[in-house]
Protein backbone atom coordinates (compact mmCIF):
# COMPACT_ATOMS: atom_id res chain seq x y z
CA UNK A 1 0.00 0.00 0.00
CA UNK A 2 2.64 2.79 0.95
CA UNK A 3 4.45 1.49 -2.46
CA UNK A 4 1.11 2.25 -4.52
CA UNK A 5 1.04 5.64 -2.32
CA UNK A 6 4.80 6.82 -3.37
CA UNK A 7 4.01 5.76 -6.95
CA UNK A 8 0.82 8.41 -6.60
CA UNK A 9 2.89 10.93 -5.76
CA UNK A 10 5.74 10.56 -7.65
CA UNK A 11 3.64 9.33 -11.03
CA UNK A 12 4.65 12.67 -12.41
CA UNK A 13 8.29 12.12 -11.86
CA UNK A 14 7.90 8.41 -13.48
CA UNK A 15 5.78 9.06 -16.63
CA UNK A 16 8.87 12.05 -17.26
CA UNK A 17 11.21 9.41 -16.56
CA UNK A 18 9.47 7.06 -18.88
CA UNK A 19 9.75 9.95 -21.55
CA UNK A 20 13.48 10.32 -21.14
CA UNK A 21 13.89 7.38 -22.01
CA UNK A 22 12.02 7.50 -25.14
CA UNK A 23 13.65 10.06 -26.15
CA UNK A 24 17.48 8.89 -25.03
CA UNK A 25 17.20 5.16 -26.46
CA UNK A 26 17.67 5.43 -30.16
CA UNK A 27 21.24 7.16 -29.02
CA UNK A 28 21.94 4.77 -26.83
CA UNK A 29 21.03 2.14 -29.48
CA UNK A 30 23.36 4.30 -32.17
CA UNK A 31 26.62 4.36 -29.48
CA UNK A 32 26.11 0.47 -28.87
CA UNK A 33 25.76 -0.41 -33.15
CA UNK A 34 28.98 1.42 -33.53
CA UNK A 35 30.35 -1.10 -32.02
CA UNK A 36 28.62 -3.39 -34.02
CA UNK A 37 29.97 -6.07 -37.04
CA UNK A 38 27.14 -6.65 -38.64
CA UNK A 39 26.42 -9.15 -41.52
CA UNK A 40 25.82 -7.62 -44.57
CA UNK A 41 25.54 -4.38 -45.93
CA UNK A 42 22.61 -3.17 -42.85
CA UNK A 43 23.50 -2.18 -39.77
CA UNK A 44 20.30 -3.11 -37.98
CA UNK A 45 20.99 -6.54 -36.24
CA UNK A 46 23.31 -6.79 -33.18
CA UNK A 47 26.16 -9.41 -33.82
CA UNK A 48 29.37 -9.00 -32.47
CA UNK A 49 31.57 -6.86 -30.80
CA UNK A 50 34.10 -4.69 -32.36
CA UNK A 51 35.77 -1.37 -32.97
CA UNK A 52 36.90 -1.79 -35.96
CA UNK A 53 34.88 1.11 -37.59
CA UNK A 54 36.22 3.36 -35.02
CA UNK A 55 39.80 2.70 -35.88
CA UNK A 56 38.37 3.51 -39.45
CA UNK A 57 35.84 6.33 -39.49
CA UNK A 58 36.56 7.55 -43.22
CA UNK A 59 36.93 3.73 -44.51
CA UNK A 60 33.64 4.25 -46.01
CA UNK A 61 33.93 6.08 -49.28
CA UNK A 62 32.39 9.31 -49.49
CA UNK A 63 31.73 9.70 -45.83
CA UNK A 64 34.05 11.81 -44.78
CA UNK A 65 34.05 14.00 -48.09
CA UNK A 66 30.16 14.26 -47.25
CA UNK A 67 30.56 15.33 -43.45
CA UNK A 68 33.52 18.04 -45.03
CA UNK A 69 31.27 19.25 -47.15
CA UNK A 70 28.27 19.42 -44.90
CA UNK A 71 30.94 21.72 -42.09
CA UNK A 72 31.54 23.48 -44.52
CA UNK A 73 28.21 24.77 -45.43
CA UNK A 74 27.15 25.05 -41.85
CA UNK A 75 30.29 27.74 -41.08
CA UNK A 76 29.63 29.70 -44.16
CA UNK A 77 26.09 29.72 -43.72
CA UNK A 78 26.10 30.18 -40.03
CA UNK A 79 28.46 33.35 -40.65
CA UNK A 80 25.97 34.52 -42.68
CA UNK A 81 22.56 34.36 -41.49
CA UNK A 82 24.19 36.03 -38.15
CA UNK A 83 25.83 38.84 -39.97
CA UNK A 84 22.24 39.32 -41.85
CA UNK A 85 20.03 38.18 -39.19
CA UNK A 86 21.74 40.80 -36.28
CA UNK A 87 21.57 43.21 -38.55
CA UNK A 88 17.74 42.90 -38.84
CA UNK A 89 17.26 41.96 -35.47
CA UNK A 90 19.17 45.53 -34.60
CA UNK A 91 17.17 47.63 -36.84
CA UNK A 92 13.62 45.94 -35.73
CA UNK A 93 14.33 47.21 -31.91
CA UNK A 94 15.76 50.13 -32.32
CA UNK A 95 14.27 51.70 -35.11
CA UNK A 96 10.95 53.49 -36.18
CA UNK A 97 10.16 52.65 -39.82
CA UNK A 98 7.62 51.76 -42.22
CA UNK A 99 6.68 48.39 -42.91
CA UNK A 100 7.01 46.93 -39.99
CA UNK A 101 4.28 44.36 -39.85
CA UNK A 102 4.71 43.26 -43.21
CA UNK A 103 8.89 42.61 -42.15
CA UNK A 104 7.80 40.95 -38.82
CA UNK A 105 5.59 38.71 -41.34
CA UNK A 106 8.28 37.90 -43.40
CA UNK A 107 10.33 36.53 -40.81
CA UNK A 108 7.88 34.75 -39.21
CA UNK A 109 6.92 32.93 -41.97
CA UNK A 110 9.33 30.89 -42.77
CA UNK A 111 9.26 29.54 -39.01
CA UNK A 112 5.22 28.57 -39.55
CA UNK A 113 6.10 26.82 -43.25
CA UNK A 114 7.02 22.89 -43.48
CA UNK A 115 10.35 22.63 -44.28
CA UNK A 116 9.08 20.58 -47.74
CA UNK A 117 7.15 23.53 -49.73
CA UNK A 118 9.84 26.22 -48.87
CA UNK A 119 11.91 23.52 -50.61
CA UNK A 120 9.90 22.63 -53.54
CA UNK A 121 9.56 26.50 -54.22
CA UNK A 122 13.32 27.28 -53.70
CA UNK A 123 13.75 24.52 -56.48
CA UNK A 124 11.35 26.16 -59.04
CA UNK A 125 13.09 29.00 -58.40
CA UNK A 126 16.21 27.84 -58.88
CA UNK A 127 15.13 25.70 -62.04
CA UNK A 128 13.28 28.65 -63.89
CA UNK A 129 16.10 30.76 -63.23
CA UNK A 130 18.43 27.74 -64.71
CA UNK A 131 20.62 27.47 -61.86
CA UNK A 132 23.21 24.93 -61.48
CA UNK A 133 22.16 23.02 -58.36
CA UNK A 134 24.97 22.20 -55.78
CA UNK A 135 27.15 24.05 -53.16
CA UNK A 136 25.68 27.51 -53.76
CA UNK A 137 21.91 26.78 -53.93
CA UNK A 138 22.45 24.49 -50.88
CA UNK A 139 24.35 27.61 -48.65
CA UNK A 140 21.38 30.25 -50.16
CA UNK A 141 18.79 27.87 -49.00
CA UNK A 142 20.37 27.31 -45.56
CA UNK A 143 21.09 30.92 -44.97
CA UNK A 144 17.42 31.42 -45.77
CA UNK A 145 16.11 29.58 -42.90
CA UNK A 146 18.48 30.37 -40.25
CA UNK A 147 18.18 33.77 -40.99
CA UNK A 148 14.60 34.08 -38.96
CA UNK A 149 15.87 32.19 -36.32
CA UNK A 150 18.80 34.20 -35.23
CA UNK A 151 16.67 37.34 -35.65
CA UNK A 152 14.28 35.85 -33.10
CA UNK A 153 17.39 34.69 -30.39
CA UNK A 154 19.10 38.05 -31.38
CA UNK A 155 16.19 39.99 -30.64
CA UNK A 156 14.79 38.62 -27.33
CA UNK A 157 18.28 39.61 -26.18
CA UNK A 158 18.45 43.01 -27.68
CA UNK A 159 15.12 43.94 -26.19
CA UNK A 160 16.24 43.35 -22.89
CA UNK A 161 18.85 45.78 -22.87
CA UNK A 162 18.91 48.59 -20.96
CA UNK A 163 19.67 51.84 -23.22
CA UNK A 164 20.66 53.56 -20.32
CA UNK A 165 23.92 51.84 -20.73
CA UNK A 166 24.50 53.44 -24.44
CA UNK A 167 23.61 56.63 -22.61
CA UNK A 168 25.90 56.46 -20.35
CA UNK A 169 28.97 55.33 -22.49
CA UNK A 170 27.74 58.20 -24.54
CA UNK A 171 27.74 60.93 -21.77
CA UNK A 172 30.96 59.67 -21.03
CA UNK A 173 32.35 60.54 -24.50
CA UNK A 174 32.18 57.59 -26.05
CA UNK A 175 31.37 58.15 -30.41
CA UNK A 176 28.95 56.06 -32.01
CA UNK A 177 30.95 53.61 -32.97
CA UNK A 178 32.69 53.26 -29.72
CA UNK A 179 29.66 52.59 -27.59
CA UNK A 180 28.75 49.81 -30.31
CA UNK A 181 32.08 48.15 -30.06
CA UNK A 182 32.73 48.11 -26.47
CA UNK A 183 29.30 47.97 -24.84
CA UNK A 184 26.54 47.21 -27.14
CA UNK A 185 28.35 44.27 -28.80
CA UNK A 186 29.59 42.78 -25.83
CA UNK A 187 26.15 42.71 -23.98
CA UNK A 188 24.33 41.12 -26.76
CA UNK A 189 27.18 38.77 -27.78
CA UNK A 190 25.16 36.02 -25.81
CA UNK A 191 21.97 36.30 -27.82
CA UNK A 192 24.25 36.51 -31.18
CA UNK A 193 25.81 33.59 -29.51
CA UNK A 194 22.80 31.43 -29.34
CA UNK A 195 21.80 32.30 -32.94
CA UNK A 196 24.97 31.16 -34.56
CA UNK A 197 25.21 27.69 -32.97
CA UNK A 198 21.48 27.75 -33.26
CA UNK A 199 22.13 28.26 -37.43
CA UNK A 200 24.86 25.96 -36.98
CA UNK A 201 23.17 23.15 -35.39
CA UNK A 202 20.11 23.93 -38.11
CA UNK A 203 21.93 23.94 -41.10
CA UNK A 204 24.63 20.81 -40.23
CA UNK A 205 21.23 18.87 -39.54
CA UNK A 206 18.95 19.75 -42.50
CA UNK A 207 17.96 17.29 -44.97
CA UNK A 208 14.85 17.85 -46.79
CA UNK A 209 15.70 21.75 -48.34
CA UNK A 210 19.01 20.02 -48.93
CA UNK A 211 17.49 16.69 -50.76
CA UNK A 212 15.53 19.14 -52.56
CA UNK A 213 18.22 21.72 -53.76
CA UNK A 214 21.32 20.01 -53.48
CA UNK A 215 21.34 17.96 -57.03
CA UNK A 216 23.99 15.67 -56.85
CA UNK A 217 25.92 17.25 -54.25
CA UNK A 218 26.28 15.51 -51.02
CA UNK A 219 25.84 16.49 -47.77
CA UNK A 220 26.18 14.36 -44.96
CA UNK A 221 22.65 13.79 -43.68
CA UNK A 222 22.20 12.84 -47.66
CA UNK A 223 24.81 10.27 -47.14
CA UNK A 224 22.82 8.90 -44.10
CA UNK A 225 20.09 9.19 -46.38
CA UNK A 226 21.04 7.22 -49.77
CA UNK A 227 23.10 4.47 -47.61
CA UNK A 228 19.55 4.11 -45.52
CA UNK A 229 18.63 2.84 -49.08
CA UNK A 230 21.98 0.82 -50.00
CA UNK A 231 23.45 -0.32 -46.75
CA UNK A 232 23.90 1.36 -43.76
CA UNK A 233 28.09 1.38 -42.84
CA UNK A 234 28.85 1.19 -39.16
CA UNK A 235 31.07 4.49 -39.68
CA UNK A 236 27.85 6.74 -39.90
CA UNK A 237 26.80 5.53 -36.03
CA UNK A 238 30.47 6.51 -35.08
CA UNK A 239 29.80 9.86 -36.31
CA UNK A 240 26.25 10.32 -34.83
CA UNK A 241 28.24 8.70 -31.19
CA UNK A 242 31.12 11.63 -31.58
CA UNK A 243 28.88 14.12 -32.52
CA UNK A 244 26.24 13.15 -29.06
CA UNK A 245 29.39 13.10 -27.40
CA UNK A 246 31.11 16.48 -28.37
CA UNK A 247 27.85 18.40 -27.65
CA UNK A 248 27.47 16.96 -24.33
CA UNK A 249 31.17 17.96 -23.38
CA UNK A 250 30.83 21.39 -24.92
CA UNK A 251 27.35 22.01 -23.26
CA UNK A 252 29.09 20.75 -19.85
CA UNK A 253 32.10 22.70 -20.72
CA UNK A 254 30.01 26.13 -21.22
CA UNK A 255 28.06 25.67 -18.14
CA UNK A 256 30.88 25.36 -16.05
CA UNK A 257 32.82 28.43 -17.49
CA UNK A 258 29.23 30.23 -16.55
CA UNK A 259 29.34 28.90 -12.92
CA UNK A 260 32.94 29.95 -12.36
CA UNK A 261 31.85 33.35 -13.88
CA UNK A 262 28.56 33.49 -11.74
CA UNK A 263 30.76 32.74 -8.24
CA UNK A 264 33.36 35.30 -9.11
CA UNK A 265 30.56 37.76 -9.23
CA UNK A 266 28.93 37.07 -6.47
CA UNK B 1 24.84 28.24 -22.30
CA UNK B 2 21.61 29.25 -20.82
CA UNK B 3 20.73 30.30 -23.92
CA UNK B 4 20.35 26.76 -25.19
CA UNK B 5 17.99 26.04 -22.43
CA UNK B 6 15.69 28.26 -23.84
CA UNK B 7 12.91 27.25 -25.81
CA UNK B 8 13.35 28.08 -29.57
CA UNK B 9 11.74 30.97 -30.67
CA UNK B 10 8.30 30.86 -29.81
CA UNK B 11 5.61 30.48 -33.05
CA UNK B 12 3.27 34.08 -32.49
CA UNK B 13 1.73 36.22 -34.59
CA UNK B 14 4.54 39.50 -35.19
CA UNK B 15 3.02 41.91 -32.91
CA UNK B 16 4.11 45.50 -32.89
CA UNK B 17 6.42 46.61 -30.71
CA UNK B 18 5.00 49.48 -28.44
CA UNK B 19 8.56 50.59 -27.16
CA UNK B 20 9.51 53.78 -28.93
CA UNK B 21 12.90 53.29 -30.47
CA UNK B 22 15.32 56.02 -30.60
CA UNK B 23 15.45 57.76 -33.84
CA UNK B 24 19.26 58.50 -34.98
CA UNK B 25 20.15 58.38 -38.78
CA UNK B 26 16.96 58.17 -40.44
CA UNK B 27 18.59 55.72 -43.36
CA UNK B 28 20.26 53.47 -40.78
CA UNK B 29 17.37 51.11 -40.20
CA UNK B 30 16.82 50.75 -44.18
CA UNK B 31 20.28 49.92 -44.58
CA UNK B 32 20.19 47.28 -41.58
CA UNK B 33 17.34 45.63 -42.83
CA UNK B 34 18.26 45.54 -46.21
CA UNK B 35 20.47 42.50 -46.76
CA UNK B 36 18.89 40.59 -45.20
CA UNK B 37 15.44 41.17 -46.33
CA UNK B 38 16.56 41.22 -49.79
CA UNK B 39 17.65 37.53 -49.06
CA UNK B 40 14.69 36.79 -47.77
CA UNK B 41 12.28 38.66 -50.54
CA UNK B 42 13.99 36.53 -53.30
CA UNK B 43 14.52 33.24 -51.37
CA UNK B 44 11.37 33.07 -49.40
CA UNK B 45 8.80 35.39 -50.71
CA UNK B 46 9.40 35.16 -54.39
CA UNK B 47 9.66 31.38 -54.67
CA UNK B 48 6.21 31.15 -53.57
CA UNK B 49 5.33 32.98 -56.36
CA UNK B 50 7.24 30.89 -58.88
CA UNK B 51 5.39 28.16 -57.19
CA UNK B 52 2.46 29.06 -57.61
CA UNK B 53 2.70 30.08 -61.44
CA UNK B 54 4.92 26.46 -62.16
CA UNK B 55 1.21 24.93 -60.51
CA UNK B 56 -0.74 26.91 -63.34
CA UNK B 57 1.99 25.94 -65.85
CA UNK B 58 1.26 22.85 -68.80
CA UNK B 59 3.98 21.96 -70.87
CA UNK B 60 7.03 19.12 -70.45
CA UNK B 61 10.46 19.02 -69.78
CA UNK B 62 11.77 19.06 -73.35
CA UNK B 63 9.49 21.57 -74.61
CA UNK B 64 9.21 23.99 -71.88
CA UNK B 65 6.76 25.38 -69.52
CA UNK B 66 4.09 27.80 -69.98
CA UNK B 67 1.39 29.64 -68.25
CA UNK B 68 -2.25 28.27 -69.12
CA UNK B 69 -4.13 28.56 -65.84
CA UNK B 70 -4.47 25.12 -66.22
CA UNK B 71 -6.05 24.75 -62.70
CA UNK B 72 -6.98 20.98 -63.81
CA UNK B 73 -4.38 20.47 -62.23
CA UNK B 74 -5.09 21.12 -58.80
CA UNK B 75 -8.18 18.92 -59.47
CA UNK B 76 -6.53 15.76 -60.50
CA UNK B 77 -3.51 16.54 -57.24
CA UNK B 78 -6.41 16.57 -55.15
CA UNK B 79 -8.66 14.06 -56.82
CA UNK B 80 -5.82 11.60 -56.83
CA UNK B 81 -3.95 11.97 -53.66
CA UNK B 82 -6.50 12.87 -51.18
CA UNK B 83 -5.43 9.62 -48.63
CA UNK B 84 -1.68 11.21 -48.78
CA UNK B 85 -3.12 14.40 -47.55
CA UNK B 86 -5.40 12.69 -45.26
CA UNK B 87 -2.82 10.56 -43.78
CA UNK B 88 -0.55 13.48 -42.85
CA UNK B 89 -3.08 15.20 -41.26
CA UNK B 90 -3.76 12.14 -39.34
CA UNK B 91 -0.24 11.28 -38.54
CA UNK B 92 0.81 14.51 -37.22
CA UNK B 93 -2.12 15.04 -35.04
CA UNK B 94 -1.50 11.76 -33.21
CA UNK B 95 2.05 12.48 -33.39
CA UNK B 96 1.40 16.00 -31.57
CA UNK B 97 -1.22 14.60 -29.16
CA UNK B 98 1.06 11.85 -28.17
CA UNK B 99 4.11 14.48 -27.74
CA UNK B 100 1.53 16.48 -25.72
CA UNK B 101 0.82 13.62 -23.31
CA UNK B 102 4.44 12.73 -22.83
CA UNK B 103 5.72 15.70 -23.27
CA UNK B 104 4.19 17.61 -19.94
CA UNK B 105 4.99 15.34 -17.57
CA UNK B 106 8.79 15.57 -18.70
CA UNK B 107 8.47 19.63 -18.97
CA UNK B 108 6.97 19.71 -15.52
CA UNK B 109 9.24 17.19 -13.91
CA UNK B 110 12.15 19.44 -15.41
CA UNK B 111 10.17 22.65 -14.02
CA UNK B 112 9.08 21.98 -10.30
CA UNK B 113 10.86 18.44 -9.58
CA UNK B 114 13.81 17.71 -10.79
CA UNK B 115 15.67 19.87 -8.55
CA UNK B 116 19.96 18.98 -9.27
CA UNK B 117 19.53 17.31 -11.70
CA UNK B 118 17.36 19.96 -13.56
CA UNK B 119 20.31 21.03 -15.99
CA UNK B 120 21.30 17.09 -16.56
CA UNK B 121 18.00 16.51 -18.18
CA UNK B 122 17.96 19.42 -19.93
CA UNK B 123 20.86 18.64 -21.55
CA UNK B 124 19.10 14.46 -22.17
CA UNK B 125 16.63 16.98 -23.87
CA UNK B 126 18.58 19.29 -26.23
CA UNK B 127 22.09 16.67 -26.78
CA UNK B 128 19.87 14.20 -29.53
CA UNK B 129 19.01 17.36 -31.82
CA UNK B 130 22.93 17.27 -32.29
CA UNK B 131 23.47 13.90 -33.65
CA UNK B 132 21.78 13.76 -37.33
CA UNK B 133 18.34 12.93 -36.96
CA UNK B 134 18.40 10.71 -39.71
CA UNK B 135 20.84 8.38 -37.87
CA UNK B 136 18.45 8.26 -34.84
CA UNK B 137 15.43 7.69 -37.21
CA UNK B 138 17.59 4.31 -38.38
CA UNK B 139 18.04 3.84 -34.82
CA UNK B 140 14.39 2.58 -34.93
CA UNK B 141 14.39 0.41 -37.59
CA UNK B 142 16.55 -1.44 -34.76
CA UNK B 143 14.04 -0.92 -32.28
CA UNK B 144 11.27 -2.12 -33.55
CA UNK B 145 12.71 -4.99 -35.50
CA UNK B 146 10.87 -8.28 -35.92
CA UNK B 147 11.39 -10.59 -33.82
CA UNK B 148 12.89 -7.82 -31.48
CA UNK B 149 12.25 -7.28 -27.95
CA UNK B 150 9.50 -4.52 -28.41
CA UNK B 151 7.66 -6.32 -30.65
CA UNK B 152 8.10 -9.70 -28.81
CA UNK B 153 7.14 -7.89 -25.32
CA UNK B 154 4.10 -6.21 -27.51
CA UNK B 155 2.84 -9.66 -29.00
CA UNK B 156 3.13 -11.41 -25.56
CA UNK B 157 0.76 -8.65 -23.60
CA UNK B 158 -1.23 -8.99 -26.86
CA UNK B 159 -1.48 -5.12 -27.54
CA UNK B 160 -0.47 -6.27 -31.12
CA UNK B 161 -3.85 -7.83 -31.23
CA UNK B 162 -5.56 -4.79 -30.61
CA UNK B 163 -3.83 -2.84 -32.78
CA UNK B 164 -3.69 -4.86 -35.69
CA UNK B 165 -7.25 -4.77 -35.73
CA UNK B 166 -7.48 -1.06 -35.31
CA UNK B 167 -5.14 -1.28 -38.35
CA UNK B 168 -2.71 0.29 -37.07
CA UNK B 169 -0.02 -2.86 -37.45
CA UNK B 170 -0.49 -5.28 -39.58
CA UNK B 171 0.13 -8.90 -38.38
CA UNK B 172 3.19 -9.56 -35.59
CA UNK B 173 5.28 -6.27 -37.38
CA UNK B 174 5.47 -2.98 -36.37
CA UNK B 175 8.16 -1.92 -39.05
CA UNK B 176 6.40 -0.82 -42.19
CA UNK B 177 3.04 0.27 -40.38
CA UNK B 178 1.60 3.77 -39.34
CA UNK B 179 2.18 2.73 -35.93
CA UNK B 180 5.87 2.89 -36.82
CA UNK B 181 5.52 6.01 -38.27
CA UNK B 182 3.40 8.13 -35.82
CA UNK B 183 5.89 6.42 -33.44
CA UNK B 184 9.20 8.17 -35.31
CA UNK B 185 7.03 11.43 -35.90
CA UNK B 186 6.61 11.34 -32.39
CA UNK B 187 10.19 11.12 -31.83
CA UNK B 188 11.64 13.63 -33.84
CA UNK B 189 9.31 16.27 -32.50
CA UNK B 190 8.83 15.61 -28.76
CA UNK B 191 11.47 18.43 -28.18
CA UNK B 192 9.91 21.12 -30.06
CA UNK B 193 6.72 20.30 -27.78
CA UNK B 194 8.94 20.05 -23.92
CA UNK B 195 11.24 23.07 -24.75
CA UNK B 196 7.74 25.74 -24.90
CA UNK B 197 5.62 23.53 -22.21
CA UNK B 198 9.01 24.26 -20.04
CA UNK B 199 9.44 27.55 -20.63
CA UNK B 200 5.90 28.00 -19.93
CA UNK B 201 5.71 25.99 -16.76
CA UNK B 202 8.67 27.60 -15.46
CA UNK B 203 7.73 30.88 -15.34
CA UNK B 204 4.62 30.06 -12.96
CA UNK B 205 4.72 31.49 -9.80
CA UNK B 206 5.36 28.87 -7.56
CA UNK B 207 3.30 30.37 -4.24
CA UNK B 208 0.28 30.17 -6.66
CA UNK B 209 0.05 26.50 -5.91
CA UNK B 210 0.89 26.70 -2.66
CA UNK B 211 -2.34 29.17 -2.01
CA UNK B 212 -4.31 27.07 -4.40
CA UNK B 213 -3.86 24.16 -1.96
CA UNK B 214 -4.14 26.62 0.96
CA UNK B 215 -7.68 27.41 0.01
CA UNK B 216 -8.54 23.52 -0.20
CA UNK B 217 -7.91 22.32 -3.90
CA UNK B 218 -6.73 18.57 -3.99
CA UNK B 219 -3.64 18.11 -6.16
CA UNK B 220 -5.62 17.41 -9.10
CA UNK B 221 -7.54 20.52 -8.93
CA UNK B 222 -4.37 22.47 -8.61
CA UNK B 223 -3.59 21.17 -11.81
CA UNK B 224 -6.55 21.71 -13.76
CA UNK B 225 -7.24 24.79 -12.64
CA UNK B 226 -4.15 26.69 -12.17
CA UNK B 227 -0.87 24.52 -13.43
CA UNK B 228 -2.83 23.62 -17.12
CA UNK B 229 -4.26 27.12 -17.77
CA UNK B 230 -1.30 28.61 -16.94
CA UNK B 231 0.89 26.78 -19.29
CA UNK B 232 -1.79 27.38 -22.01
CA UNK B 233 1.02 29.61 -24.32
CA UNK B 234 3.38 26.44 -23.85
CA UNK B 235 0.54 23.96 -25.19
CA UNK B 236 -0.67 26.43 -28.06
CA UNK B 237 2.85 27.16 -29.15
CA UNK B 238 4.20 23.15 -28.49
CA UNK B 239 1.51 21.65 -30.61
CA UNK B 240 2.07 24.05 -33.76
CA UNK B 241 6.27 23.54 -33.77
CA UNK B 242 5.16 20.03 -33.86
CA UNK B 243 2.35 19.95 -35.98
CA UNK B 244 3.09 21.96 -39.07
CA UNK B 245 6.79 19.93 -39.38
CA UNK B 246 5.33 16.81 -38.71
CA UNK B 247 2.98 17.40 -41.78
CA UNK B 248 4.65 18.04 -44.49
CA UNK B 249 7.58 15.10 -42.91
CA UNK B 250 8.57 12.73 -45.50
CA UNK B 251 11.72 10.72 -43.78
CA UNK B 252 9.97 9.14 -40.76
CA UNK B 253 7.18 7.76 -43.21
CA UNK B 254 10.21 6.59 -45.79
CA UNK B 255 12.21 4.98 -43.76
CA UNK B 256 9.83 3.92 -41.26
CA UNK B 257 7.04 2.98 -43.07
CA UNK B 258 5.73 1.82 -46.15
CA UNK B 259 4.19 2.13 -49.41
CA UNK B 260 0.59 2.21 -47.68
CA UNK B 261 1.65 4.90 -45.51
CA UNK B 262 2.91 7.69 -47.59
CA UNK B 263 2.16 11.01 -46.63
CA UNK B 264 1.79 13.87 -48.61
CA UNK B 265 5.62 15.14 -48.09
CA UNK B 266 6.77 11.71 -49.79
CA UNK B 267 4.37 12.40 -52.57
CA UNK B 268 5.75 15.91 -53.40
CA UNK B 269 9.08 14.60 -52.65
CA UNK B 270 8.79 12.38 -55.75
CA UNK B 271 6.88 14.50 -58.20
CA UNK B 272 9.65 17.09 -57.84
CA UNK B 273 13.16 14.84 -57.79
CA UNK B 274 11.99 11.67 -59.63
CA UNK B 275 8.41 11.71 -61.81
CA UNK B 276 9.83 15.59 -62.31
CA UNK B 277 5.64 15.97 -62.88
CA UNK B 278 6.57 20.20 -61.72
CA UNK B 279 2.92 21.36 -62.12
CA UNK B 280 1.20 18.44 -60.20
CA UNK B 281 4.46 18.90 -57.36
CA UNK B 282 4.04 22.77 -57.17
CA UNK B 283 0.00 22.46 -56.82
CA UNK B 284 0.24 19.77 -54.03
CA UNK B 285 3.19 21.90 -52.69
CA UNK B 286 0.50 25.20 -52.25
CA UNK B 287 -2.29 23.33 -51.14
CA UNK B 288 -0.26 21.97 -48.15
CA UNK B 289 0.43 25.65 -47.73
CA UNK B 290 -2.77 26.22 -47.76
CA UNK B 291 -3.85 23.88 -45.63
CA UNK B 292 -1.98 24.97 -42.93
CA UNK B 293 -2.07 28.16 -42.64
CA UNK B 294 -5.80 27.84 -42.50
CA UNK B 295 -5.76 25.28 -40.00
CA UNK B 296 -3.02 26.99 -37.63
CA UNK B 297 -5.03 30.12 -37.95
CA UNK B 298 -8.36 28.61 -37.36
CA UNK B 299 -6.62 26.37 -34.17
CA UNK B 300 -5.10 30.01 -32.58
CA UNK B 301 -8.42 31.76 -32.98
CA UNK B 302 -9.98 29.08 -31.54
CA UNK B 303 -8.05 28.20 -28.57
CA UNK B 304 -8.71 32.16 -28.10
CA UNK B 305 -4.26 32.78 -27.00
CA UNK B 306 -3.56 35.10 -30.09
CA UNK B 307 -2.56 37.34 -27.69
CA UNK B 308 -0.91 34.88 -24.90
CA UNK B 309 1.71 33.31 -27.81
Amino acid sequence: MAFVNWCKRNLVVIAGLLTLAYLVLPNVIVTVFSFNKPNGRFNYEWQQFSTDAWKDPCGVSGLCGSLSLSLQIAFWATLGATALGTAIAFALVRYRFRARGAINSLIFLPMAMPEVVMAASLLTLFLNMGAQLGFWTVLTAHIMFCLSFVVTAVKARVMSMDPRLEQAAQDLYAGPFQTFVRVTLPIAAPGIAAGALLAFALSFDDFIITNFNAGSTVTFPMFVWGSAQRGTPVQINVVGTAMFVIAVLFVLASMVIGDRRNRRKA
Amino acid sequence: MSTLTEAPPPLSPPAPEDKPPRKRGRWTPYWLLLPGILWLVVFFAAPMIYQASTSVQTGSLEEGYRVTWHFVTYWDAVSEYWPQFLRSVAYAASATVLCLLLGYPLAYLIAFRAGRWRNLIMILVIAPFFTSFLIRTLAWKTILADGGPVVGALNTLHVLDVTSWLGWTAGDRVLATPLAVVCGLTYNFLPFMILPLYTSLERIDGRLHEAAGDLYAKPSTVFRKVTFPLSMPGVVSGTLLTFIPATGDYVNASLLGSADTGMIGNVIQSQFLRVLDYPTAAALSFILMAAILAMVTFYIRKSGTEDLV
